[in-house]
């Protein structure tokens, strides 16, 4: 059976959920092989073999972390050379598509960026695509070469599936480019210990109807209250109430969860962008003309400073 | 040396429009407005800053791939502040994906003349946000991607610094001229063009190049060429419409008991 690279997105050794729903798409194609690289690499062996991967490249050094994408490249490109896969499946994070879109100039392959399924097709695998806002849904395949597919977080269930996971050393040389970008700093984001945005089940979001940054605490009371990630529209991101790394739309992150709550958020095309695709969507707002509620399963037309607390307390007492 | 920057901007469709597909399945440019792309307003801005703080010791070319009416692109950018322009237009163009569109640019860039090369963080159409760094790629210098702040020391022969903020740090990141750059929306207002930078647009020069004078088989680009084919682009079926209850002092209650039958709670 042909193997299936599988990029690996993790922070010292522990693997991001997007990498576990990969491995369920690449054993729909092959046999997923992954390959891990920076520090704690090896230990994400464990968890890539309960979730199907049949062998686990690894490759640590300096250059992962001191320079920006392209030595990522090189390993992924040696990767390539060494096994010959059917695909080249990545996570779509930024560092994820320049890290895809790389190699496929590299290796001489089309890529396609932020899919959303994939299966096996007679000409290779067809990925699918939300495109426009997620007013239209796209099938496209890749035509020349290896495919590179990046896909979205929540685009596929994460499924065990027992597989030896052998850990190989993979050997990489740096490309000339490789030291090109140098990261001379790095400050790490400060966890809020909630979920991540982009992979959490339910996120609860807020607008510039929050009116002000404090207002920001009845969000996440409510977001707490169901455990959820917390999301803010760019308004209420322009107007410094709640940090840019939380904003959903184009612009911002692209949620794909079960349930999406918007409160105070008007439903602009670009927001829509970022949040259409969720499962189930529900909204507060204060004007019943709000476009919004056009894309709703339940709404409530009424004031968020209202509506939203009794929410969340009536969320607590039926949890108790 | 004065520095030369060139600034990658896209001409798209609408995003508030009706944007729809044509039936060989790529973007339909003629039933919506097209515009600059809005991102790309920010690669301008940043653009003419850079230019700024260099004493205007700079030159700012806008470069676009794209069909005629891409010049309106080029007109707004240039009636923001930027010096020249270069349309590369070509009917073999039609249907390019990313792979052709980043040798064409490559190729464009490089005739061009550039010490920096400044895109947008994605395009508000195609999306993709990785054309800045394939463009790194095939001109074989330094990716400087998705800064939020950027500055560049030393002119020509210097180096661009600039802040990235990722999923999980935010880096700063230097490198050395020449070097490709991308800017986010994060990275400031971009400006709205004066009445008399848009009457002075109209006198600069827009260069208008075809695959021939960048020496590019036409083979490599468009719908045939392409290293990817779209198969079939179906329009998503409209939501089907939700319970919408007005507020009359149990709202979050109600909703909280939806969200309890939808098993959520
Ligand atoms: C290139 C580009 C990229 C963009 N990218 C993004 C992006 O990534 N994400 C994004 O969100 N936007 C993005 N935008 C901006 C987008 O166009 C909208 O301006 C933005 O989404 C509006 O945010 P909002 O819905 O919070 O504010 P508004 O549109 O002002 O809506 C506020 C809503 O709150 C309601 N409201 C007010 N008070 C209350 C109350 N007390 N109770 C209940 N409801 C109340 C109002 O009725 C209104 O519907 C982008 C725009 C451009 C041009
Ligand atoms: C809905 C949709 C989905 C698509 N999916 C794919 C896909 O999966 N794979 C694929 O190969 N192609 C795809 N394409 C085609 C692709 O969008 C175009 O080839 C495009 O020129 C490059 O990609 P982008 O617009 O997404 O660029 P991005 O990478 O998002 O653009 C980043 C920056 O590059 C610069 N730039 C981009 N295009 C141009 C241009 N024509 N002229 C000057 N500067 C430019 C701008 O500065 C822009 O801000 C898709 C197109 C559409 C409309």
């Amino acid at each position: 059976m042909a193997e299936v690279l599988v990029y690996v997105d993790h922070v010292d050794g522990a693997v991001r959920k997007p990498t576990l729903e990969l491995l369920t798409l690449a054993r729909r194609i092959g046999e997923p092989v992954a390959v891990a690289l920076g520090a704690g690499a090896e230990a994400t062996a464990a968890t890539l073999a309960e979730h199907g991967a049949v062998k686990v490249l690894t490759a640590d050094a300096p250059e992962f972390a001191d320079y920006l994408v392209v030595p990522k490249v090189d390993a992924l490109q040696a990767a390539h050379a060494a096994v010959s896969p059917a695909a080249v499946l990545v996570p779509s994070s930024a560092e994820g598509k320049e890290i895809a879109a790389r190699l496929a100039v590299r290796i001489e392959s089309g890529i396609i960026t932020d899919a959303v399924d994939l299966e096996a097709g007679d000409e290779g695998p067809v990925a699918t695509q939300s495109v426009f806002a997620a007013a239209y849904t796209t099938k496209s395949r890749i035509s020349k070469g290896t495919p590179v597919i990046t896909v979205k977080p929540n685009s596929a269930p994460v499924e065990a599936a027992p597989a030896a996971g052998a850990v190989e050393a993979l050997s990489v040389s740096f490309s000339e480019q490789a030291t090109g970008t140098k990261v001379t700093s790095r400050t790490p984001r400060e966890s809020t210990g909630r979920p991540e945005l982009t992979e959490a089940a339910i996120v609860v979001s807020g607008g510039r109807g929050v009116n002000g940054a404090e207002n920001f605490a009845i969000i996440e009371a409510l977001a707490d209250s169901l455990g959820a990630a917390v999301g803010a529209s760019r308004a209420a991101v322009d107007a410094g109430w709640y940090p840019h790394s939380n904003q959903v739309g184009q612009t911002g992150k692209s949620v794909s969860p079960q349930l999406y709550v918007a409160s105070g958020i008007s439903g602009a095309i670009q927001h829509r962008a970022g949040m259409q695709t969720s499962k189930t969507i529900v909204a507060v707002n204060k004007d019943a003309e709000a476009p919004i509620f056009d894309l709703v399963d339940y709404g409530v037309v009424g004031d968020l400073f209202e509506v939203v607390p009794q929410l969340t307390e009536e969320v607590k007492s039926r949890k108790g | 040396m004065s520095l030369r920057i060139v600034v990658c901007v896209k001409y798209v469709p609408d995003a508030t429009g009706d944007r729809h597909f044509a039936e060989d399945l790529t973007v339909d440019r003629d039933d919506v407005d097209g515009l600059l792309s809005e991102l790309d307003e920010y690669a301008v801005e940043q653009a003419l800053q850079i230019k700024e703080a260099a004493d205007d010791d700079a030159e700012i070319t806008v470069l676009t791939v794209g069909p005629e009416d891409a010049k309106d692109a080029l007109r707004k950018a240039l009636s923001m502040g930027a010096d020249k322009a270069v349309h590369v237009e070509d009917d073999d163009l039609h249907g390019t994906d990313v792979m052709g569109t980043s040798l064409v640019l490559a190729k464009a860039v490089e005739e061009t003349g550039y010490d920096l090369v400044i895109a947008g963080m994605a395009s508000t159409d195609g999306t993709m946000g990785v054309l800045p760094a394939i463009l790194a790629e095939r001109l074989g210098v330094p990716q400087v991607t998705l800064l939020s702040e950027v500055s560049v020391e030393g002119g020509a022969g210097g180096v661009v610094k600039g802040r990235r903020d990722g999923d999980t740090a935010s880096e700063q990141l230097e490198a050395s001229l020449p070097a490709v750059v991308s800017v986010t929306d994060q990275s400031g207002e971009a400006r709205y063009p004066s009445f008399k930078g848009i009457m002075a647009a109209k006198k600069k020069p827009v260069q208008s190049l075809d695959l021939d004078d960048l020496d590019i088989d036409a083979e490599t680009v468009g719908l045939e060429g392409a290293w990817t084919k779209v198969e079939s682009a179906t329009e998503r079926p409209a939501r089907t419409a939700g319970t919408i209850v007005k507020d009359e002092g149990e709202g979050g209650k109600q909703l909280a008991a939806y969200l309890a039958e939808q098993k959520f709670i």
